[in-house]
C-alpha cells in the first residue's frame, strides 16, 4: 500500500534526525575520550606506547567505517557480547572517531613549541601537569578547526549506521520513500536536515581557522 | 633572596659539583669531562662561541638533558636518572630561556602562580601573594592581569624571571636570556639581574653580556668545543685570556661592542 506524504512521514524524518544528533553526540564525546588517549600515546615517550597507538590509528584509517560497522556489530555477538544496536553503532563511530581525532590532536600536541613543555619541566610540572596545565590547552585551541572539521564528517558518517539496522536520519528516509514512493522528497528533506546540521559547522570550522591564522 | 633559602647544608659545601661529566648527541660530543663546582651566592658567567656546549651544560643541571657519564651533584641530591631526585633538584633551580616560554594562554599572574600550586602545594592566596611579590620586585606588578602577549619581550623575559623565582629556587640558570630582545630591552633585563645577584642569588648565567660579566660575575668560564678551557676572574679574563681560543673569542665579541 501506498502512503501519502503526510506530517506523520515528516515526523519519522525528524525523529531520524534526532537519532542521528544523538548518535553523532555520543560518537562526538566517546571519540573526544578515546582521542585524547590516543593522542596522549602517539606522543608518549615511550616507543611502544607509540606504536601501539600507530597500529590503532592505521587499522581505522585504512577501512572503511562500513567495515568497522559491521566488525562491531558481528564481532561483539562472536565473543558473547549481545548489545543493542545504540551501542552497537555509538562504539562503531567511537573508535573511528578516536582514532581521526586522535591523529589530529597528536599534530596540535606536536605544534605547541618544544619550548613550552620545556619551561613546565624546568619549574618542576610532572607530566600530568605539564598536559593539563601547559601543552593540551594550546594543543586543543590549535586543532579546534579540523575539530569542528571533523565533526561534520562524523555526522554524515553516523549515516553508515542505517546498514545494521540503525534508524537515523538516512535509515527513516529510505522507510518514508519506500512507504510514500516519494524518494525524491524523502531524501530531499534528508539531505535539508544534514545540510542544516554541517553548513553552520563547516561555516564556524572555516572561521574559527581565519582566526587561528590572524593571531598567529 | 639569602632571607629566604634555607641552607640545610654548611656553606663551605658547593651548592652545584659536576664531576668529569659527558655529554653526546649521537656521535656528537657536546660536553667533555666538564668539572665545575659552584658555592653558594656565587655568580658564573659561562660564555664562548655557539656550538661550544654552554647551553647543554646548563641544562644538564636541571637534568632538560641528560649525560651519559660523570656526575653531577645540586645542593646534596645526585641528578641521575632517577625521576624523584630529579624532581627535587627542579624544585630548587629556576631557569630562564632565551625564548623566555611564558605559557600563553595563562595571564602573567597565573605564569606565576601554577608551578607554586602544583608543585610546591601552595595555596591560591600564598601562591598569588608570592606571585604579586616577585612581579613587584621585577618591577611589572601592574601588568600582573596582562596576557604575555601584550607585553614587550623586555618585560616578558621581566615576567619569565620572576616566575622561576616564585618557585623560590636556590640556584637560578640563565640560559642567552637578553638575545632575542631588541636592544633597548636588553638593559632592563641586566638590570633586573644584577637586583638578584646583589641580594645573593647563586646564578649560573650563559651570555654573551661581557659588561654584565664584568659588573656581576664571580668567574667567568670560557668554553668551546664542549670543553672548558679557561675559568678567571672577569678582569684577570677580560685583561690577560690565556687560552689562544679565549683570546680569538674575546677579540671578535668585544670588536662588536
Amino acid at each position: 500500500m501506498i502512503r501519502d506524504f503526510t506530517s506523520n512521514e515528516f515526523f519519522a524524518i525528524v525523529a531520524g534526525m534526532q537519532a542521528t544528533i544523538m548518535l553523532s553526540l555520543m560518537a562526538f564525546f566517546g571519540g573526544g575520550l578515546g582521542g585524547l588517549a590516543i593522542a596522549l600515546l602517539r606522543t608518549a615517550k615511550l616507543p611502544w606506547l607509540r606504536r601501539t597507538a600507530s597500529i590503532f590509528i592505521d587499522f581505522f584509517q585504512g577501512t572503511p567505517l562500513l567495515m568497522q560497522l559491521f566488525l562491531v556489530y558481528y564481532g561483539l555477538p562472536a565473543f558473547g557480547y549481545h548489545v543493542n544496536i545504540w551501542v552497537a553503532a555509538g562504539l562503531g563511530l567511537t573508535l573511528n572517531a578516536s582514532a581521526f581525532l586522535g591523529e589530529i590532536w597528536r599534530g596540535g600536541i606536536q605544534s605547541v613549541p618544544r619550548g613550552q613543555s620545556e619551561a613546565a619541566t624546568a619549574l618542576g610540572l610532572g607530566y600530568m601537569s605539564r598536559m593539563r596545565d601547559v601543552v593540551l590547552p594550546q594543543a586543543l585551541r590549535l586543532s579546534l578547526a579540523p575539530t569542528v572539521g571533523f565533526l561534520v564528517q562524523l555526522i554524515k558518517g553516523t549515516s553508515l549506521a542505517a546498514v545494521i539496522g540503525f534508524v537515523e536520519l538516512s535509515r527513516s528516509a529510505q522507510i518514508v520513500s519506500s512507504t510514500t514512493y516519494k524518494p525524491l522528497l524523502a531524501y530531499g528533506l534528508a539531505g535539508a536536515c544534514y545540510f542544516v546540521l554541517c553548513f553552520p559547522l563547516s561555516r564556524a570550522s572555516a572561521a574559527l581557522e581565519r582566526r587561528l591564522a590572524a593571531r598567529s | 633572596m639569602s632571607s629566604t633559602s634555607t641552607a640545610p647544608n654548611s656553606t663551605e659545601q658547593p651548592l652545584i659539583v659536576m664531576g668529569a661529566v659527558e655529554k653526546w648527541f649521537g656521535t656528537f660530543q657536546a660536553l667533555r669531562s666538564v668539572n665545575l663546582s659552584v658555592s653558594k651566592s656565587e655568580k658564573i658567567v659561562l660564555c664562548g662561541p655557539s656550538g661550544s656546549g654552554k647551553s647543554t651544560l646548563i641544562r644538564c643541571i636541571n637534568h632538560l638533558e641528560s649525560y651519559q657519564k660523570g656526575k653531577i651533584v645540586v645542593d646534596g641530591v645526585s641528578v641521575t636518572d632517577n625521576q624523584k631526585a630529579i624532581d627535587v633538584v627542579r624544585q630548587e633551580v629556576g631557569m630562564v630561556f632565551q625564548s623566555f616560554n611564558l605559557f600563553p594562554h595563562m595571564t602573567v599572574l597565573q605564569n606565576c602562580m601554577l608551578a607554586p600550586i602544583r608543585v610546591r602545594g601552595s595555596s591560591k592566596q600564598e601562591a598569588e601573594a608570592t606571585a604579586r611579590r616577585y612581579l613587584d620586585r621585577v618591577h611589572i606588578g601592574n601588568q600582573a592581569d596582562k596576557y604575555p602577549a601584550q607585553l614587550s619581550g623586555g618585560q616578558q623575559q621581566r615576567v619569565a624571571i620572576a616566575r622561576a623565582l616564585c618557585m623560590q629556587p636556590k640556584v637560578m640558570l640563565f640560559d642567552e636570556p637578553t638575545s632575542a630582545l631588541d636592544p633597548e630591552m636588553v638593559k632592563e633585563v641586566l638590570d633586573t639581574m644584577i637586583g638578584l645577584a646583589q641580594d645573593g642569588m647563586t646564578m649560573i648565567c650563559v651570555t654573551h653580556e661581557m659588561g654584565f660579566a664584568r659588573q656581576v660575575a664571580d668567574r667567568v668560564i670560557f668554553m668551546a668545543d664542549g670543553m672548558i678551557l679557561e675559568e678567571a676572574p672577569p678582569e684577570t679574563f677580560f685583561k690577560s685570556p690565556n687560552h689562544p681560543r679565549a683570546k680569538q673569542f674575546l677579540g671578535e665579541i668585544l670588536a662588536h661592542h
